[in-house]
């Protein structure tokens, strides 16, 4: 096998020790709903035992001998020699986050046991402790992959004589004595005699008998262990006798070149007319054996009749029609099938631009194009979505040990497990989540004696959920704590100098002061949670995304973030618009409503400051042209159009456009990989006639009016 | 005639190492994911040897020994265990089973391929 063959296996068995681990999962979860259910109960040992089975393959040993205890440990459970409790359970638990530590580690080209193993074995072993001392755990002994080495030195040659006769249950099992002789050439020289002086006449032949009587001398630098290492599986049914050994005067050149030199094996099978068939005679064997009942087969519980077949479950079977694909060629496809849309819009406007009447065959092709270039987008993009279920069986560990290290009993529901979200949104979506989720339990949940003073149960829950949602994906945390203490958040606001002590701010503005950076609601630094990152690095990880994070809490009932992002990165559903003649792009997604302005609508609070009247609240204006420098502020907003701006950064706010052009799903082109981060700007697209327009980031206008766009400072903000 | 070699293991590692192990070495290798799989594809192949593991999913390694040894066939096919384990008791339950050959993972590919040579004679 070549390095490169080996180096793929190897990343292949990790992507499976993936599948592995959460198999595990599922299986304990099942457990702890049922601790009778056998399926779950099998499917953890042998999820623990096939990581077991590849990682000896690559000689990771502290993977092995720790799935192997973890493993016997779950075999007992198996067995019934131990009765599972909910001490094991949650030590399962903690194995199976340990197990997933060794093999991350050992992905990485670690591996050292861990220090948490220890404990955790000891633990196991208090579970298969007797099992153990009496011998009846199944040993295992890693070898490696590589072994080309030659076992043995080369001692003197020394010639042995073995005598084997067959017994009946030897060709039922599929044994073959030539077989077995040919492969004592690996060892040493052979040559084989067939005796038949105890074979009957053919008239008095027992089909079931072998009467023939094998002499195998071996001519081997190797020891009597190796050549009672073929016979091993079939001692039971031969008479197999091995006589001491005749040295032999000179060593052996080699093993396997002298193996060509000896006849076939085969060839030595007498052909006198009394020996009937080899094959003949086992096919009567076998039938033989079935009239004669289930006598051979006293330790199968089943006897002759093959066993029902265990019924699927239907996790065991969804895999089956799979198959796996590297995922820069997906990624090539999504690329591509950018490439189509924008010249499928290009083609669009071209026919446009003939004036080609309506239902003529040129526009009924392309509209079924359009059709057909819009269904292989949604299915490309369905290849990268994957169910978010990995990723929070993920956060069920953050949970238990946040829980533990903060002394808070925790329950966690996971809602939404199979809604499917984009590969790359997920991976980038752990880190956010982490620091959410242990937010939510040490800062959102009291203490259980707290909790029990306040008339709730002394566990916590910590719900996550996923779902789909006018195509975006809304992810919530939600814990069922104390809620926000406005008060407490609102003082150290002021504290840090976010806000000043006269500002008013309704109960949603102090909730998101949390997103603030340098926030942190605690005063003392919690170890858990506060790590010098606050939640506003958490709001960044997700806007950079094309994600949102809202707060919503009622005091003494918990508290809940709500996330919402696009279900994939590779093209959004945007607002083109024009202002002072560029074109730009809106993401919808923050667009809550646009507006056609009259002067009544407006209130001008001093020179270049205005304000918007909508649905009872003033709402500042902002105009685009100015934030980027396209122009100055237009005098009058009457021939414009306000697109109303829902912010996660606190109050919402109007952008003045020239006009909206159309609205439509654009390609997303990154433009951080050729340019810098720009203010306002977040990525730019390909327009229908080929020109480029940048789409704006919403979000960041606000928030950098303030440190003075990219271009003229625009018409200032009120408040 | 190359020998047509049936591997059945519910690990994807597992079955990648062995045909990558005996395809170089001139085996026809047929794989199958559990021993119901295994079963089928034991029909359907008319395989020379069956190589197989003994902890799967929905039929194990036993049962599909046992199952097999059921089949009518012109000749006994041999049939090898493939297990981290190796317990004598494991070994006399597959012995009664009907199994002709037991192989300790992991492998390495001499001890793979001289345990095949102790059923199937290639010549």
């Amino acid at each position: 096998m070549s390095g490169s063959d080996k180096e793929d296996f190897r990343s292949s068995f990790f992507e499976e020790c993936e599948e592995l681990l959460e198999m595990t999962q599922d299986g304990l979860d099942a457990m702890a709903d049922d601790p009778h259910d056998a399926e779950a109960v099998n499917s953890v040992f042998r999820a623990v035992h096939s990581i077991k089975g590849g990682a000896g393959a690559f000689g990771l040993e502290a993977v092995v001998d720790f799935a192997h205890k973890f493993e016997t440990a779950m075999d007992a459970i198996r067995s019934g020699e131990a009765d599972l409790t909910d001490d094991m359970l949650d030590l399962f638990r903690m194995c199976g986050d340990n197990l997933s530590d060794l093999v991350a580690n050992a992905r990485n080209g670690d591996n050292s046991p861990l220090e948490a193993s220890g404990q955790l074995e000891e633990r196991l072993l208090e579970i298969t402790g007797d099992l153990d001392e009496e011998g009846d755990a199944p040993e295992f002994n890693p070898v490696t992959l590589d072994l080309d080495a030659d076992p043995t030195d080369s001692d003197m040659a020394a010639t042995y004589t073995v005598t084997f006769r067959a017994k009946a249950d030897l060709f039922a099992a599929g044994n073959d004595p030539a077989a077995l002789f040919a492969a004592l050439r690996r060892i040493g020289e052979v040559t084989v005699e067939a005796s038949l002086d105890d074979v009957p006449p053919l008239s008095d032949l027992n089909a079931l008998d072998c009467a023939v009587l094998w002499t195998v001398s071996v001519t081997t630098d190797r020891g009597e262990a190796d050549i009672r290492d073929v016979f091993e599986f079939v001692e039971d049914c031969c008479d197999l006798e091995i006589s001491a050994p005749e040295p032999v005067a000179e060593a052996l050149p080699t093993t396997e070149g002298a193996a060509e030199d000896v006849a076939l094996v085969p060839d030595l099978v007498p052909d006198t007319i009394e020996m009937p068939d080899l094959s003949d005679l086992v096919s009567e064997l076998g039938e033989g054996k079935e009239q004669q009942g289930s006598e051979e087969t006293p330790a199968s519980p089943s006897g002759q009749n093959a066993p029902p077949p265990a019924k699927a479950s239907e996790k065991t079977t969804k895999s089956a029609n799979t198959i796996r694909v590297d995922l820069e060629r997906i990624d090539k496809l999504i690329n591509l099938v950018g490439e189509l849309v924008i010249k499928e819009a290009m083609l669009s406007q071209s026919v446009d631009e003939l004036d080609i009447a309506r239902g003529s065959g040129v526009s009924a092709a392309l509209d079924s194009l359009k059709q057909i270039a819009s269904e292989i987008q949604e299915g490309v993009m369905a290849i990268r979505a994957q169910p978010v279920k990995p990723m929070f069986q993920r956060m069920a560990r953050i949970v238990r040990e946040a829980g533990s290290a903060t002394g808070k009993r925790v329950r966690f529901v996971t809602i939404g497990d199979y809604t499917e979200v984009d590969k790359t949104v997920i991976e980038r979506l752990v880190d956010p989540l982490t620091h959410m989720i242990r937010n939510a339990i040490d800062h959102g949940l009291e203490s259980p004696e707290d909790r029990k003073a306040a008339g709730k149960p002394a566990e916590g829950t910590i719900t996550l959920s996923a779902a789909h949602r006018s195509g975006r994906v809304l992810i919530d945390v939600v814990d069922d704590g104390g809620g926000i203490n406005r008060e407490v958040v609102r003082n150290l606001a002021i504290e840090r100098g976010l806000i000043q002590e006269s500002d008013t701010l309704t109960p949603a503005e102090i909730d998101h002061l949390l997103f603030m950076p340098g926030f942190s609601s605690k005063t003392e630094v919690s170890e858990l949670s506060g790590r010098g990152v606050g939640l506003d690095v958490v709001r960044s990880a997700i806007q950079k995304l094309g994600g949102r994070v809202a707060i919503h809490s009622e005091p003494g009932e918990g508290a809940t973030f709500s996330i919402s992002l696009p279900l994939t990165l590779a093209v959004l559903e945007g607002m083109v618009v024009e202002v002072g003649g560029e074109t730009m792009v809106v993401p919808i997604s923050s667009v809550q409503e646009t507006v056609r302005p009259t002067e009544a609508d407006l209130d001008r609070l001093g020179v270049d400051s205005v304000v918007l009247r909508n649905r009872g609240e003033l709402v500042p204006v902002v105009d685009l042209g100015a934030f980027f420098g396209f122009r100055r502020a237009p005098e009058t907003l009457e021939d414009h159009v306000l697109l109303l701006i829902a912010s996660d950064q606190g109050p919402r706010y109007a952008l003045v456009v020239d006009a909206i052009q159309d609205q439509r799903q654009v390609v997303i082109k990154s433009l951080e990989t050729n340019y810098q981060q720009i203010s306002g700007v977040a990525a730019a697209t390909i327009l229908g006639d080929g020109r480029i327009a940048l789409i704006i980031d919403a979000d960041t206008i606000m928030r950098d009016l303030g440190s003075g766009g990219p271009g003229e400072k625009p018409m200032k903000m009120a408040g | 005639m190359s020998l047509r070699i049936l591997a059945i293991d519910d690990s994807r590692t597992m079955r990648n190492l062995l045909k990558a192990t005996l395809c170089p070495a001139g085996f026809d290798v047929d794989i199958a994911e559990d021993g119901e799989d295994g079963l089928k594809r034991f029909d359907d192949s008319d395989p020379d040897v069956v190589i197989t593991d003994i902890n799967m999913p929905r039929l194990d390694g036993f049962g599909f020994i046992e199952a097999a040894r059921q089949r009518k066939r012109e000749r006994v096919v041999p049939i090898l265990v493939l297990s981290t384990e190796s317990g004598d008791d494991m070994k006399a339950r597959a012995r009664a089973s009907g199994a002709s050959g037991w192989i300790v993972k992991p492998f390495d590919e001499e001890k793979l391929l001289w345990a095949i040579e102790r059923v199937a004679s290639k010549g």
